[in-house]
């Protein structure tokens, strides 16, 4: 027999690993990929491409030769990070624009906080607000679905339904002689629409949601929460004026909620730890969403609210602890 | 639905691999090695010395305080010295050593004992006979059992809780002494019942024996205040709080004790060796070990005099195979590394566990992800990802304010962080410099 291994208990460890945990989350990724893929053609083979590679790159590239540290990109955390980053891009958006978003989601939102774990904001996001603040053009030309799936540039581009419906209403225009314009919510659900390549199909979305939610990779409780508050707050509007408010199951479908609510509002490292501080979150996230699409100037707000509540964790953290086990009654001294 | 706890656990593989195996006695050893610190609290004080001829059940070190045991020769020889052996912690700790006598016949195991039902003593003599004995839980923590017994009169004591939950994988020696001697057991039960003047025992035992817990429903059938409870599979609820809460549903205070609910616990092996000390006047002298791993020959069930080395134990059961890494005392989940085969079995040794090559090394720690698994899984309601990054910066008055020192070492973080955290080796750290720096 060799020599013994000396270790302090326990002896077992559960078959999880961070790495599984990232995979997993791409995995359940790729049915929505594949009907991006279907509705956008190459673009969005294209554009998740390019955001992989220069998150994978970036991230060698700064362990390597700026912060000299062990490399991790093998750890799957780039990797998701770029899948995301494409995920909440239009799928024409310039090739460079790509990789400044990748640049700032990997340098900025993640590495110079420490790296994997350490960062604060969901550097996907971050990557994709910066993006939407600088480019606002390129940002919200969405190339049109199906249509002209096999063209990248000067495609025929449009609205998100989000978009229309803000705008509309702006100019006076009610639901119903918006109706023809915006698509019907079983396109919505299967993706038959326009806007960032991960957002298409409500379905595909919810699919892998299911999964993470089976593998126990993500709790029910973020998106369950979150999406819950976007439906009664929308709700309650839509029921006092359905002629100037969307109905909630089209704000559910609609844009970045499924998306943010299974994907990027469970991230990991960048929300809460205890389940009671999941709820808050959520329900934090939701109440912005809904102010945004409501009363901002922006059509969508899924992505401002996340980065929003994101700053909250911390503080949710410290005050929203775990009960501990033996403190309802007090022994008397 | 079955009762469990509620709060935090893990479902670690089970791995009962000698559930179906009956106990065998292992044959008397040539030389024992008695550890006077077998139990929580003061070491005993040796009262033999160097070439004294003992006889079987003599006591050889005695109690040396208000928390400290008796401790009795396992077997009739020579003491040959007194020596220091490694123990399963890795500290060398005095034992006495006590060369076996071949030639001589006396043994308390060839006297065949009738089972005796009738309780005559009194509770205070029943109690005097477990400070007698020697008596320690069995069930891992080696605490004095006469000095659990000794309630307080302030205390409303209400319920006795027999624990036979085995939670730790591998380990069989509870399941195996509760199909063997469930007799024996009930009879126990009911001594500590009367000693302690109350009326309501309840048996828990984890669904996965559900032989036992069968058996002990057959038996209890007609027994007005004893109950079985079949509890649903869940680690760690063999620990006391979580046991209290799966049964009765009453949470024990933070720093407090089952006691401070009207609860008093007791492992089924410790109500075994009550049995044998009150009815048959026999000390605690051997226990069931069970002796396993994947790659094991023949894993067994052993009735093992205490003091016998691990080597002999490994022996009995084939030797080791040539992959093992890690030879544990106790259950994977809280069971010590041993590092010489000559580390005796002691009060407290419920199992000799041996991981091969593939389940023996820890995986490489990564950056914390913050995904709050340790939180989730912790049966204390604690922070562990917390409790490590505050004993990383000696932050003690922090690790208090975060009750680090209501940890009971389970180990359910460290199996469950997806980075391979060290988190259990890291609170262990902060629970004994907090405690340091509490007392200046």
């Amino acid at each position: 027999m060799a020599t013994p291994i000396i270790s302090a208990s326990p002896h077992l460890h559960s078959s999880r690993t961070s790495k599984k945990l990232m995979y997993d989350v791409l995995i359940a990724l790729t049915p929505a990929f594949l009907v991006s893929l279907y509705v956008f053609g190459i673009g969005a083979l294209v554009v998740t491409a390019v955001a992989v590679a220069s998150c994978i790159l970036f991230e060698y590239l700064i362990q390597k030769y700026l912060l000299k540290t062990e490399l991790t990109i093998t750890d799957g955390s780039a990797l998701l990070t770029g899948v995301l980053l494409a995920f909440n891009l239009p799928s024409n958006l310039p090739i460079w624009m790509i990789i400044v978003g990748s640049l700032v989601a990997i340098g900025i939102a993640k590495s110079s906080f420490g790296g994997l774990g350490f960062n604060i904001f969901n550097p996907a996001l971050v990557g994709r607000v910066f993006l939407l603040i600088s480019f606002p053009v390129q940002m919200t030309s969405w190339p049109n679905a199906i249509e002209n799936q096999s063209k990248l540039v000067d495609a025929v581009t449009g609205a998100t339904p989000l978009g229309i419906v803000k705008e509309g209403l702006q100019f006076g225009e009610t639901m119903t002689s918006l109706a023809s314009q915006i698509p019907s919510n079983m396109d919505l659900l299967l993706g038959i629409t326009g806007g960032s390549l991960g957002e298409m199909s409500a379905l595909a979305l919810l699919l892998g949601g299911i999964y993470l939610l089976i593998r126990k990779v993500i709790s029910w409780h973020i998106p369950v929460t979150m999406l819950a508050t976007m439906a009664i707050l929308t709700g309650i509007f839509w029921l006092v004026n359905p002629e100037q408010n969307a109905s909630p199951l089209f704000h559910l479908l609609a844009g970045g909620a499924i998306l943010g609510a299974f994907y990027m509002a469970t991230d990991l490292v960048t929300s809460p730890m205890t389940r009671k501080g999941m709820i808050i979150f959520a329900v934090g996230i939701g109440l912005i969403t809904v102010i945004i699409r409501l009363f901002g100037a922006y059509p969508e707000g899924v992505s401002f609210a996340i980065l929003i509540m994101n700053a909250f964790v911390p503080l949710i953290n410290t005050y929203f602890k775990p009960r501990r086990f033996g403190s309802r009654i007090k022994i008397k001294d | 639905m079955l009762k469990t706890f509620s709060k935090g656990g893990i479902h670690p593989a089970e791995n009962k691999l000698t559930s179906t195996k009956e106990i065998k006695k292992l044959d008397t050893p040539k030389t024992v090695y008695v550890p006077i610190s077998q139990h929580i609290g003061i070491p005993s004080e040796i009262v033999v010395a160097k070439k004294d001829k003992v006889e079987i059940g003599q006591v050889i070190a005695k109690s040396a305080g208000f928390v400290s045991a008796n401790i009795h020769s396992p077997v009739a020889g020579v003491v040959t010295k007194l020596d220091k052996v490694f123990d399963s912690r890795g500290y060398q700790i005095q034992c006495i050593v006590i060369k076996t006598d071949a030639k001589n016949p006396v043994n308390f195991e060839d006297i065949v004992y009738p089972l005796k039902k009738e309780i005559k003593l009194s509770p205070a003599e029943i109690l005097k006979h477990i400070t007698d004995s020697g008596i320690v839980g069995l069930g891992g923590a080696t605490f004095p059992t006469h000095v659990k017994l000794n309630v307080n009169e302030d205390k409303k004591l209400d319920h006795l809780i027999i624990n036979g939950v085995e939670c730790e994988p591998y380990l069989t020696a509870d399941h195996r002494l509760m199909l063997e001697r469930t007799d024996e057991i009930l009879i126990g039960v009911k001594i500590l019942l009367h000693a302690l003047q109350i009326d309501k025992a309840v048996i828990g035992i984890e669904n996965n024996k559900k032989d036992a817990i069968a058996l002990f429903k057959k038996l209890t059938k007609d027994e007005k205040g004893i109950s079985v409870v079949a509890l649903a599979v869940k680690y760690p609820q063999g620990g006391e709080k979580q046991l209290v809460k799966a049964i009765l549903n009453r949470e024990v205070p933070k720093n407090g004790l089952p006691l401070d609910v009207g609860v008093i616990v007791h492992n089924v092996g410790t109500i075994y060796a009550i049995y044998q000390a009150v009815q048959h006047d026999k000390p605690l002298i051997e226990r069931v070990v069970t002796v396993t791993g994947k790659k094991l020959e023949n894993p067994s069930n052993f009735w093992v005099k205490i003091g016998t080395p691990v080597s002999d134990l490994l022996e009995a059961v084939g030797g080791v195979p040539e992959d093992t890494r890690k030879i544990l005392n106790g259950g994977p989940m809280m069971g010590k590394a041993i590092k010489k085969l000559k580390t005796p079995v002691t009060k407290g040794t419920s199992g000799i566990v041996l991981l091969s090559d593939d389940d023996a090394h820890r995986g490489e720690s990564t950056n914390c992800i913050r995904c709050g698994e340790c939180v989730y899984v912790c049966p204390m309601g604690l922070e562990p990802h917390l409790l490590m990054n505050l004993t990383e910066k000696h932050l003690w008055e922090r690790t208090c304010a975060e009750d680090i020192m209501t940890c009971i070492e389970c180990g359910s973080c460290s199996y469950v962080c997806p980075s391979h955290r060290p988190l259990l080796d890291y609170i262990r750290f902060g629970k004994k410099l907090t405690n340091e720096c509490k007392i200046n």
